[in-house]
């Protein structure tokens, strides 16, 4: 098997040998698994209540992933390894394996860095939690997860990780557990996610029954080899898209993300940057290759990607708690990842993940500098805070610019290729919805720069409107921001139109490269940017001069306010349409027929038979009594021992017994 | 040691009997001498199965071993024939091992009105019936393993239960052994049609089929009304969640664990190999039963007030992953089936474990009147989260890899099934696993999370897990996560046994 992985790499043009590390990179999130148990059992004796050894198990993580990149930017072959996880002589295998590869490459330098600077910014942030260990412990297994999901070189391992990734997030959304609507939460992540992964289970058997496999690089192979396809294939691909529609927060199953807010501030970094919603777009890019040749499945991510961005992005625009803002503008990034995949531009998305991953934990560990700071979510609490907090005013500037895609910072380069991507894909006509995908880029890339300006100025412009006396966070939090902040500045440049090494390290076997274009490689940035600049300014004049001032509220306008404001009636649809009718109506029918009509039957067949059992006792004592003393003496005595069970129900549970015998017995006479 | 592979089994089997007999002699008076009694039997009992679990042969676990074949009953052609392979061996441990951890729970824990004596007496008679099933080759003897296990259950259930004992306990107890005689005359049927009771031969005759197809089709409605009463299967369950309810925490968590299984062992180890053709005329009825078992067992926990009653109802959902499975007639399904029943096994008797203590400690099981369990006694609640969750079918933990294959046994089931129903009862499961987890978590949230409720504010009498509860806990916590992260160590003992099974239908 491991064969035709060379054999590709070969093609690919890269020179083939094996590296030092490579081998070993299962070990990167064996770590984060040791350190949970370790954590988990005896982090409450350590002085530092364990999270030493979780930061110290993520960045010896890290550093791994960084020389395992290297090793694979070197030219190395990737690493394939599995061993027997079970098996049935069927020819049902399942293996328990390791891929390493560029995209995985990729996800462990994300995952492990991300992961390490949340887990020191929470030794400031989560000081005073009541259960730092656990948060730590699980903080550990959460990284490990996910990892596990990424390395995984078949789709039951990979679900194995998803799932584990899913009751982690759980665990971590519902940490303040003692209030109800936390805990809600984190059900609703979960079950939410849930329903998504049924479609990635079985999206699994359906590949497994096509392909004969569960594992990843030979699914891709036989579809690129057209030896699995038709419409049998594209449903599989759907259903795969199911799981990660859910994980991913795309419409319609996005409702979970913005709740799970309720989550302590660093674990929103870190679910929305690197170990959690970034899995549905990792699914989509590593089964790629079977997206591709499956038919209209990659017309569906575009057409779901397109929608999800715009509408993600137009609640951001009304939001007033700012974790809000960042989850729908996470929603509405993941939609460009996906919709980067949707029409083909594969490094295009997958660099977006990367930078993305950046700038948002950036923001989001910002947020929670700016929430420490004024113990309030809400942006109607902030303002003026940047005469308050320096540091994290300049670096949440910094990621809010490099969410709008400003030049050079990160996101410039990762939206750019993704809006060159679909227009390439719209004007070379491979796929009619790229057109879709291009309209809504745009619009989307507008709309981001609006509402991250006006989460700005609502911050840090102004007076401030909360209680008490700001004050800038401790080192522990503001040195992650730093770091966050330069490698928003700098990762982008790693992926500078055709130069860049993430075109070479991302690049699938059989696609074209492009050179050097004028139209793609200056004048659509450069448009891009003034698209941005002007969001930017629009955004300032309206949100801090207060220009256009629109009555959201009365205006001809307000229905539509309204619809935007309630989220689109989709959380309303869900609650009232479907889980209350379950949650009570359903269960309580279904318990009313357990009780009355199925339990009715069984306790109504006893009553009759019962009847039917009086009539012949009486015929038995009144009638046959003279003639059968001996079996009316025998009635009695067994009429005695049944006393001592002290129920009448024995009578008639023991008529209908044999009633029914008597039948079944006649029946099988008779065949 | 070769004589232990002839009376091992046995040994196994009837140890615990013997105690009962020799508890007779122990003054009730003494109850530390009662209590000791009875743990070196059901102790010995677990030592012995161990010890055969050890001289099994893994290397050819499809095949019977340990064989002993006896004439007991001459004239009526019955013996005494034992055996195990890879289908009953995880489940004769199962046994051996949870009837031990009872007893290691009884010791603190004897429920009104006392009586250790009998009590203890019962829980090893109890273990020698549900070890006799799986170790059984010939029907009748079987059938008297079967039946032995409802006298002692009906009266752990009737004197020792809760408020409606004797309802639950007569319930229990007929709707039982309404199954039973139909699977006894099934049992009749097959005799009189071969000569035998013999298991291992009637699963040779079966693979060329016995008598006509209305004979079989009507043998094989009899056995299923027999082990589908037992499983329980919708609609034949309502006798279970009234007896779980009613029963004391050691004998809902025998009924759970163990005895349930011995309704799907049942259709694996008679049903299916002797009556093949049957079986798959069968399968899509099983299947839609199953289904429903899982949809309406889900959605009654979600109407539940009482907890031991919502654990029971989700027996009821779970046993339906397990028929899914064996109906689809096929490696994935069945081996997923078997394991399923011993996940199930380990989790909810764990539930019921959770749920008698913690009716000790606050004195009611109504989730409304619970709350905060994990902020009073953060290792109990931890405990009980890691429960539910296993139960819910995260990967990882045991729960997962029988509804895991037993669903990916549903979309390609065995040929002769109709694929596009078996499509469609995946469908059915898979929405089941979401409204489990639905059931799950919103339990969890009442009873485990949020603020203690001020009537316990005080914590009095309420203590966190005492070292007997880990001991009596942590092997069936510690399997959990084994049969997770390593499912072959289950796996790889039965797909053998079970290939030998679909070898009766031409696979």
């Amino acid at each position: 098997m491991t064969d035709f992985l060379l054999l590709a790499a070969e093609e690919a043009g890269h020179e083939v040998h094996k590296g030092t590390f490579t081998e070993y990179m299962w070990i990167v999130p064996l770590l984060p698994f040791l350190s949970a148990i370790v954590i988990g059992f005896f982090g409450k004796k350590m002085k530092n209540r364990g999270h030493a050894v979780g930061i110290a198990a993520v960045a010896i993580g890290f550093a791994l992933s960084l020389v395992g990149f290297a090793e694979l930017a070197a030219g190395n072959a990737h690493v394939e390894k599995a061993w027997t996880w079970f098996e049935f002589p069927g020819g049902f295998e399942l293996e328990f394996g390791m891929n390493y590869d560029f995209l995985a490459g990729v996800m462990f330098v994300v995952v492990t860095f991300i992961s390490m600077l949340v887990q020191i910014y929470s030794t400031g942030y989560m000081h005073d939690d009541e259960r730092y260990t656990w948060f730590y412990a699980v903080l550990s297994l959460f990284t490990g997860s996910m990892l596990f999901l990424v390395i995984a070189n078949n789709l039951t391992q990979m679900l194995v990780g998803w799932e584990g990734v899913g009751v982690c997030s759980y665990f971590l959304i519902g940490h303040y557990w003692e209030e109800k609507e936390n805990s809600s939460a984190a059900m609703k992540a979960f079950i939410t996610t849930r329903v998504g992964d049924i479609g990635f289970m079985f999206g699994i058997f359906a590949l497994f029954v096509l392909a004969g496999t569960f594992n990843v690089g030979e699914i891709n192979h036989l579809a690129e080899e057209g030896e699995i396809g038709g419409t049998a294939l594209t449903v599989a691909a759907l259903l795969l898209f199911c799981g990660a529609v859910g994980k991913s927060a795309q419409f319609p199953l996005h409702v979970w993300l913005p709740d799970a807010m309720a989550g302590p501030t660093p674990v929103s970094a870190l679910i929305h940057a690197a170990t959690m919603v970034v899995a549905g777009v990792y699914l989509v890019a590593r089964m790629f290759p079977l997206f591709e040749h499956a038919g209209a499945a990659l017309d569906v991510v575009a057409i779901i990607a397109s929608i999800t961005m715009l509408m993600a992005a137009v609640l951001a625009l009304v939001q007033d708690d700012i974790k809000r803002v960042l989850a729908y503008s996470t929603i509405s990034q993941l939609a460009y990842m996906m919709a980067a995949l949707g029409v083909g531009a594969y490094t295009a998305g997958v660099f977006h993940l990367f930078t993305h991953a950046m700038f948002k934990a950036l923001l989001f560990l910002g947020s929670g500098s700016l929430i420490h700071a004024v113990h309030s979510n809400n942006m109607s609490d902030m303002g003026g805070l940047r005469k308050y907090m320096p540091h994290t005013f300049r670096t949440f500037i910094i990621g809010s610019l490099a969410l709008a895609g400003i030049f050079p910072l990160a996101g410039f380069f990762s939206k750019d290729e993704i809006i060159g991507g679909a227009l390439r894909a719209a004007s070379e006509g491979h796929r009619a919805t790229a057109w879709i995908v291009l309209v809504s880029a745009v619009v989307t890339a507008f709309l981001t720069a609006l509402y991250m300006t006006r989460a700005c100025v609502k911050t840090f412009w102004g007076e401030y409107r909360g209680h008490g006396h700001p004050h800038e966070s401790a080192g522990s939090m503001v040195t992650p921001l730093w770091i966050l902040a330069i490698a928003s500045v700098t990762v982008g440049f790693l992926g500078v139109p055709v130069i860049g090494p993430v075109h070479d390290w991302l690049h699938l076997p059989g696609h074209e490269l492009h050179g050097f274009d004028p139209f793609y490689n200056l004048i659509l940035p450069a448009g891009s940017v003034l698209l941005a600049l002007s969001a930017i300014f629009i955004g300032w004049q309206v949100f801090h001069k207060g220009r256009l001032k629109v009555d959201v509220l009365g205006g001809p306008f307000a229905w539509a306010y309204r619809f935007v404001a309630n989220k689109y009636y989709l959380d309303e649809l869900y609650i009232r349409g479907i889980v209350r009718p379950i949650q009570y109506s359903w269960a309580k029918v279904a318990y009313w027929i357990n009780q009355k009509v199925i339990d009715g039957i069984v306790n109504g067949a006893g009553t009759a038979t019962l009847g039917g059992a009086r009539v012949a006792y009486t015929i038995d004592q009144d009638v046959v009594d003279f003639a059968v003393n001996g079996a009316a003496g025998i009635t009695g005595a067994s009429g005695g021992l049944l006393k001592y069970i002290q129920t009448g129900n024995v009578q008639r549970y023991a008529a209908v017994l044999f009633a029914a015998v008597a039948v079944f017995v006649a029946a099988i006479a008779l065949t | 040691m070769d004589w232990f592979d002839d009376w091992g089994l046995s040994l196994t089997t009837f140890l615990p009997l013997v105690g009962a007999i020799v508890l007779m002699f122990v003054p009730q008076a003494k109850e530390a001498a009662v209590k000791m009694v009875g743990s070196i039997f059901a102790g010995l009992a677990h030592i012995a199965g161990i010890v055969v679990a050890m001289r099994f042969d893994y290397g050819e676990s499809g095949r019977l071993q340990q064989v002993v074949n006896l004439e007991w009953i001459p004239t009526i052609d019955v013996n005494y024939h034992v055996g195990v392979d890879g289908m009953s061996l995880p489940l004769v441990v199962l046994s051996v091992l949870v009837s031990f951890l009872c007893m290691i729970y009884m010791h603190f824990h004897i429920p009104e009105p006392g009586k250790s004596k009998a009590f203890f007496a019962l829980v090893l008679l109890l273990e020698t019936g549900m070890t006799g099933t799986f170790i059984a080759l010939d029907l009748i003897l079987f059938f008297i393993f079967f039946e032995v296990v409802l006298v002692p259950m009906y009266f752990m259930i009737g004197i020792w239960g809760g408020p409606r004992r004797e309802y639950a306990a007569v319930k229990f107890f007929l709707f039982t052994l309404f199954g039973s005689i139909f699977m006894l005359l099934g049992f009749l049927a097959l005799y009189f049609q071969t000569g035998t009771f013999d298991m291992v031969e009637l699963r040779e005759l079966g693979a060329a089929g016995i008598g006509s197809e209305l004979f079989q089709s009507l043998v094989f409605l009899g056995l299923f009304l027999g082990f589908a009463i037992k499983v329980p299967m919708w609609p034949f369950h309502t006798w279970l969640p009234d007896a779980h309810t009613e029963a004391p925490t050691v004998g809902s968590v025998l009924l759970a664990a163990i005895l349930l299984k011995m309704g799907t062992y049942g259709f694996i180890r008679i049903s299916l190999p002797i009556l093949p053709e049957a079986a798959i005329d069968y399968a899509p009825i099983i299947g839609v039963l199953a289904v429903i078992s899982i949809i309406y067992g889900s959605l009654c926990c979600l109407a539940q007030t009482d907890l031991k009653r919502l654990i029971a109802f989700s027996s009821v959902g779970h046993m339906g992953f397990v028929m899914l499975g064996i109906a689809t007639l096929t490696d994935a399904g069945i081996n997923g089936a078997i394991f399923g029943m011993v996940a199930h096994g380990l989790i909810t008797g764990m539930l019921f474990f959770l749920a008698g203590s913690i009716h000790e400690r606050y004195h009611t099981r109504e989730i409304a009147a619970l709350g905060g369990i994990l902020k009073q006694i953060p290792r109990f609640g931890a405990t009980f989260s890691y429960a539910a969750i296993a139960s819910l079918g995260l990967p990882g933990l045991a729960g997962f890899w029988g509804e895991f294959l037993a669903l990916a046994g549903s979309y390609d089931p065995a040929a002769g099934l109709d694929e596009t129903l078996f499509r469609v009862l995946m469908v059915g499961g898979g929405i089941g696993t979401v409204l489990t987890a639905g059931y799950l978590l919103w339990t969890i949230q009442r009873v485990n999370l949020g603020r203690v409720p001020e009537n316990f504010a005080d914590g009095h009498g309420i203590h966190d897990v005492s070292k007997l509860e880990w001991i009596a806990w942590a092997p069936l916590l510690l399997l959990i996560v084994a049969a997770g992260i390593y499912p072959k160590m289950l796996l790889g003992v039965t797909n053998e046994a079970v290939d030998v099974l679909l070898g009766a239908f031409g696979a």
